[in-house]
Parts: C-alpha cells; structure tokens; sequence
C-alpha cells in the first residue's frame, strides 16, 4: 500500500467517443478533509469518481496520490483507496460476514476475520452477520456496504451518492461515520446532490455542471446561495454537448 | 498470493452458485433440451446417424456453455461487483483464473449428467472408454472456457452483449469443436485407434496452452478502460 | 488525400478495364473449359483477403499493448476490407468447385479455414458496430485471438478432411497462364491498398471530428 496525505487533480478531461463527460477539471484536497462533488445527474461525477478510483483513465490530464502517479502504480495505489458504488458492490446470495471476508481477502488484510467482525460491529449488523444480504434493508446493505468499502482503512474513500434511500437515523448514522474517518486523517471525496447533507457534513465542495468545474466552494454556509445561482444560470454549451450520436 | 486470489474467488463464485443453483439448474435443462431438439431432428427410424451422438454431446455443451457464462457475469453486474473485483488490488488475471476454474467446473458437473442422457437415447456406447472420454472432456471444457471467460468478462461493458458473446465465440472455439467432436467420436467406433485420440488430445491440449496464456497475458489491458 | 491517390485510384480503374482482355486472350484450359478464368479473380483476391487479416491482426495487437488510435483505425478498416475480399472468394471458390468437384462446397481445409477467418471478421465489425463505448479494446482482443486461432483452425480440418488443389502448381504454370494471373494479382492488391487508404482516411475524419466536437465543447 502506499500511504498519501494529499489528492491533486490536474487538468483532467475526459471523453467517450465525441461527449465530454469531464472537462479540464483541477482541485486538491489534504487528510482529513471532506471534499463534495456537487452538480445535477450527468454533470460528471460518477466519471470522475471512476478516474479518481483509476479504474477510468484521463483522456488527459494527471490524478496524483501524494506525489504517485495514477498510472505509474495501479494495484499498490488501490490498496488506499475504498470505493462505495451507487450499485454497493455487494453479493445478495451471500451473508453479510460472507462478503466482509472476501472483499477483506482480495485487499489482502492481515486478520480477516476480525476485520470482518469489527466491521459489522461497527455497521450495527453483528446480530444479522450470518443472513444473506438479499433480506436485507437499504439502510442496512449501504451500512454494510460502506464498511466493506473500508475494510482494508483506505486513504482515500469515493462515495457515490451514499445517501440515495437512507431514512434520517441511517443517514445521520453514515454522517456520524464519515466525520470520524476525518478525524482519522482520511480524504473523503462524497458526490452528492443533496444540499441538507453538504451544508452539514462538507468541508469543502465543488461544483460540476456539464463535465465542468464551475465552482470551488470553500465555505458549506455559502453553498447553498452558490449553488442556487448556478443551477439558474443559462447554459451556452448545452446546444453542442447535446448533439453527441452515441 | 496469485492463488488465494484464485481460491478466494472459485470459493465465492461456487458458495454462490450453491445457495440459489440458478445458473446450474437453467444450465443443465437448457443442454438437455438442446439434446432433445437434436434428437427430433437427426434420428430417423429410432436410431441417430453415425456419429452423431458425438455431435449431439458437444453441440449441447457449447450452447449450455454460452448460456451459463452469459449468467455467470451478469451475475457480477446486477450489484457492479465486477467493478469491485477490478478495484481490489489483487492481480487481475488470478480473477480471470478463479473465473475460469468455476465455469470448467459447472460445465463439467453438466456434462456429468450430459453424456449418460446421451449415451441412452442415441444407444451410443460412450461410457466404454470412460478415461479417455473424461479427459476428452476436459481439455476440450477448458478450451472453450478459457476463450468464453475472457470474452464474456470483457463483454460485461459492451452493449448488445447477450448476442455478441456467441456472435466472437463459435468461430474463436472451432478448432475445440472440431477436435472434441471427432475425438469423442473416435471413442464410439467399434475398433479403438488410439493414434486418432492421441492426436486430437495433443490439438485440444495445446489450444488450452495457447489460450489460457493468451488470456491471462491481454486481460489486464482488455479489463482497463 | 495524398497526391498519389489519384493517380493510382486512376491506374487502378485502368488496370480492371485491361485485366478481362488479358484473362480472355489467356490459352483455354482443356479439362476445366471456361470455368477455368475464375481463377484469375479467386486467387488474387484469396491473398489479398490473407494480407487484410494479416494487417488487422498486427495493427490490433500493436493498438491492444501500445494504445495508439492509429492502430485502431488501420485495423477496422483492414477488417472491413478481410469481409469484402473474403466474400469475393468465397463465392468465386465454389463457382470453380461446381465444375472441379462436382459440388458447391467441399469441407476442405482452405475453404473451412477461409470461413472462419471471415466468421471471425464479420463478429469484429458487429461487435465494432453495436458494442457500444469500449468496443475498440475489445475488437484488439478479438483479432489477437483470431490470429492466434489460425494454426488451429487449419491443423484440425486438415485431418479431418481435405482435397484442395495444393498452393505449389502457381510458380509452375506456363508464362501464358501466369501473366494475367500475375497482372490480376496486383491489380487487386493496388485495390486493396486504395480501399485501405480511403478507409483509414474516412476513420480519421471521423476522429477530428470527433476531436472538433470536442473543443468546440471546451
């Protein structure tokens, strides 16, 4: 594993065909901070949480891990880095323990039983650890699914909405959990569009709109203004983004 | 380490299978029904044509076989798990390995129940030879796995995969149909050539080299986008 | 367009217009009759059809390990260029075998393995065509196997079954023969090399225009 304190992106675009999903996008962030990726659905942020996961790679334009480069170091990189999916990456056949162990296996973690214990103690599933997934609630499987997005302690987590579904005791629960990973000197990159969460839990934020950084917002009091005036702003580039044939 | 990956998947792909048998279960009446059409169309007064129970067998294996690698990696994109998979910092072809070993292995346990079925309704005495069938059998599965478990892995992104797979796979496994076929033929004559075995063994066993280090060579590239 | 497209474009059109004067005024062939001058269009178009999955096959795996688009684009159109030529062999080979054989289609080495290898150019454009996004790596990785498929294809329908006319009569026929044969062969392979060009080209139109889009998205 190679332990970073800091997340620098460099001019990042990147294109599929002839549609930019993320264009010229630049920003860093340091430990313990919580950094948002704010903007409506298709503005890029699943794209650029896949490059910064380096399973996307640039079109151009660099993502450096502490001084690593993204390309240079694939596995050891990713050893650092715990990625909660819109899809929550989790097998419904098998039982919550059962998935904990593998995914605790495949990141080579020393003790994987324990660590599979401690995280559904810490997920509040100790009592359903031997029940398969697939009778599981939405509270409960995101619960799970972010501790088995933390099962190896990465340095750096990438959530994918992980709000979407949750009620207020979940929600306030997984707010309470990132907080703490913070505390810990973790950098924590949250793609949301819900701007209660970001007001409350971001330390920083930016904002992406068409594959674009639009906004780097460093006070969440001001988001929600920032946001707002942005959202209602006219778009000049949407005639030509919209024309793509794929 | 490039095994326990290996293991750790075989493992997670065969508790899985084990809880629902969705894949084994549509796998095996799939390859059964493929038999029966078979039969409606070659027997005539009773009996199949000459070495057509070879044909039958193999012909219902590779159907069976697209259909159950198909589901086996839809499986891993109803939760993106194949994504997780890619984003372990295991080695990735010791997932290409712990893929391919499950599916030899259902393919296998299908064919298990394949060749008696077929044995007793085209009166074919394939179980003459049982070793020599068991080891046609196999290296002929691992060929035609080891080409379908990196097509349908690298498939799982492509759109209009459910066709495509068979569409880049029949004219890849030829030579594995060709060989099992003619080889498990061999098998049912009534007077035993092992020269004719020996040689389409020693084609099947080098299909399964070429292949499998071909696939374990170009999947990390093929599986990065 | 380079400047020397059109002039070969130019002789190439020429070289078609001569080429059925030649292959008529070529000697009678006793046993086969007319059927005879299929020949002159099945086998240059057999070895430009080999050349074209030749080049998709290289310009794959060099696109596959190396990443340059450039390969890419040479491949599809050397893949569009295996079904053209390949269709033109297959369906002039058996118009020979008809009077040769005795039947259209022999289970035969050439002809089986010919199949395959356009089988296998047919699933690279369909799989370019309705793969969607990504579909570049995985047509690479097609080809690469493709190719290496080849020694395969060929050992295992040789022994299952063979009777076609072996490769080693061409340097032999009389020069009467040879020179239209000869003449054929290059007019198809300056056809091949025009095609390839004007379809590399349309590719790499379609890149800038797609890199136009692009900036003009910026």
């Amino acid at each position: 594993m190679i332990p970073f304190d800091t997340l620098v992106v460099d001019d990042v675009s990147r294109h599929f065909g002839r549609r930019r999903a993320l264009s010229r996008v630049s920003f860093h962030a340091g430990r313990g901070t919580i950094l948002g990726l704010l903007g409506p659905n298709g503005a890029g942020k699943s794209t650029l949480l896949a490059v910064l996961a380096t399973l996307l790679r640039p079109s151009s334009g660099t993502v450096r891990y502490g001084g690593h480069d993204a390309t240079a170091r694939g596995a050891s990189l990713r050893a650092a880095i715990g990625v909660l999916g819109h899809d929550l990456f989790l097998y419904p056949e098998l039982t919550a323990r059962e998935n904990l162990e593998f995914f605790a296996g495949l990141y080579a973690v020393r003790d994987v039983r324990a660590a599979a214990q401690e995280a559904l103690d810490q997920a509040g599933l100790a009592d359903r650890a031997d029940d398969g997934v697939a009778g599981f609630s939405r509270g409960m499987r995101q619960r799970l699914a972010l501790e088995r997005a933390l099962i190896h302690r990465p340095r750096l987590l990438l959530l994918d909405e992980p709000f979407t579904g949750l009620d207020d005791a979940s929600a306030a629960a997984l707010g309470r959990r990132l907080l703490t990973l913070r505390e810990g000197g973790a950098i924590v990159v949250l793609a949301t569009h819900d701007l209660d969460i970001a007001e409350r839990l971001l330390d920083r934020a930016i904002v992406l709109r068409e594959g674009r950084l639009v906004e780097t917002v460093d006070r969440p009091e001001a988001l929600r203004s920032v946001y707002r005036s942005i959202m209602s702003r006219p778009d000049a580039a949407s005639g030509f983004s919209r024309t793509d044939g794929a | 380490m490039f095994a326990r990956i290996v293991w750790l998947v075989l493992r997670k792909d065969f508790t899985v299978e084990v809880r629902s048998l969705e894949i084994a279960y549509t796998t095996v009446f799939f390859a059964i029904s493929c038999v029966l059409v078979f039969a409606f169309a070659l027997v005539q007064e009773g009996r199949a044509p000459e070495g057509g129970a070879a044909g039958i067998l193999w012909v219902a294996i590779a159907f069976a076989g697209t259909l159950a690698l198909g589901r086996t990696f839809e499986r891993e994109r109803q939760s993106d798990t194949l994504r997780a998979l890619l984003l372990a910092p295991a080695a990735r072809p010791a997932i290409y390995v712990g893929k391919l070993l499950g599916i030899v292995a259902l393919l296998l346990a299908a064919e298990l129940l394949l060749v008696p079925l077929v044995a007793f309704l085209f009166q074919a005495p394939l179980l003459v030879r049982p070793g020599w069938l068991a080891t046609v059998l196999l290296t002929g599965t691992i060929g035609f796995a080891a080409v379908g478990t990196l097509f349908a892995a690298m498939l799982v992104r492509a759109r209009s995969r459910d066709v495509l797979l068979p569409v880049l796979l029949y004219p890849i496994t030829v030579p594995v149909i060709i060989a099992g076929v003619r080889g498990t033929a061999a098998l049912l004559q009534p007077e035993f050539d092992p020269g004719i075995i020996h040689f389409w063994l020693a084609l099947l066993v080098c299909f399964d080299v070429v292949f499998v280090t071909l696939a374990l060579w170009t999947f990390e590239p093929l599986m990065t986008d | 367009m380079p400047k020397w497209f059109t002039g070969a474009a130019v002789l190439c059109g020429l070289m078609f217009a001569v080429a059925p004067v030649l292959i008529a005024n070529a000697p009678y062939e006793s046993t086969m009759g007319l059927v005879q001058k299929i020949f002159y269009v099945h086998l240059p178009s057999a070895w430009v059809f080999l050349l074209s999955a030749i080049v998709c096959g290289v310009a794959s795996v060099r696109f596959l390990f190396r990443g340059d688009p450039r390969q890419d684009r040479l491949a599809w159109a050397a893949a569009e260029l295996v079904v053209l030529f390949g269709l033109v062999t297959l369906v002039t080979g058996p118009l020979w075998a008809r009077k040769a054989w005795g039947t259209w289609w022999q289970w035969d080495v050439r002809l089986t393995s010919s199949l395959m290898g356009w089988m296998v150019a047919v699933a690279y454009l369909l799989l370019r065509k309705y793969g969607g996004p990504g579909s570049d790596k995985l047509g690479a990785g097609l080809a690469l196997f493709g190719m290496a498929n080849v020694p395969f294809v060929y050992i295992s329908v040789n022994y299952w079954r063979t009777i076609h006319p072996a490769t080693s009569v061409v340097p032999t026929l009389p020069s009467s023969f040879g020179v239209p044969l000869w003449f054929s062969a290059v007019t198809f392979l300056l056809l091949f090399v025009l095609l390839l060009r004007l379809r590399v080209r349309l590719q790499e139109q379609h890149a800038a225009l797609d890199a136009l889009y692009l900036s003009m998205d910026a």
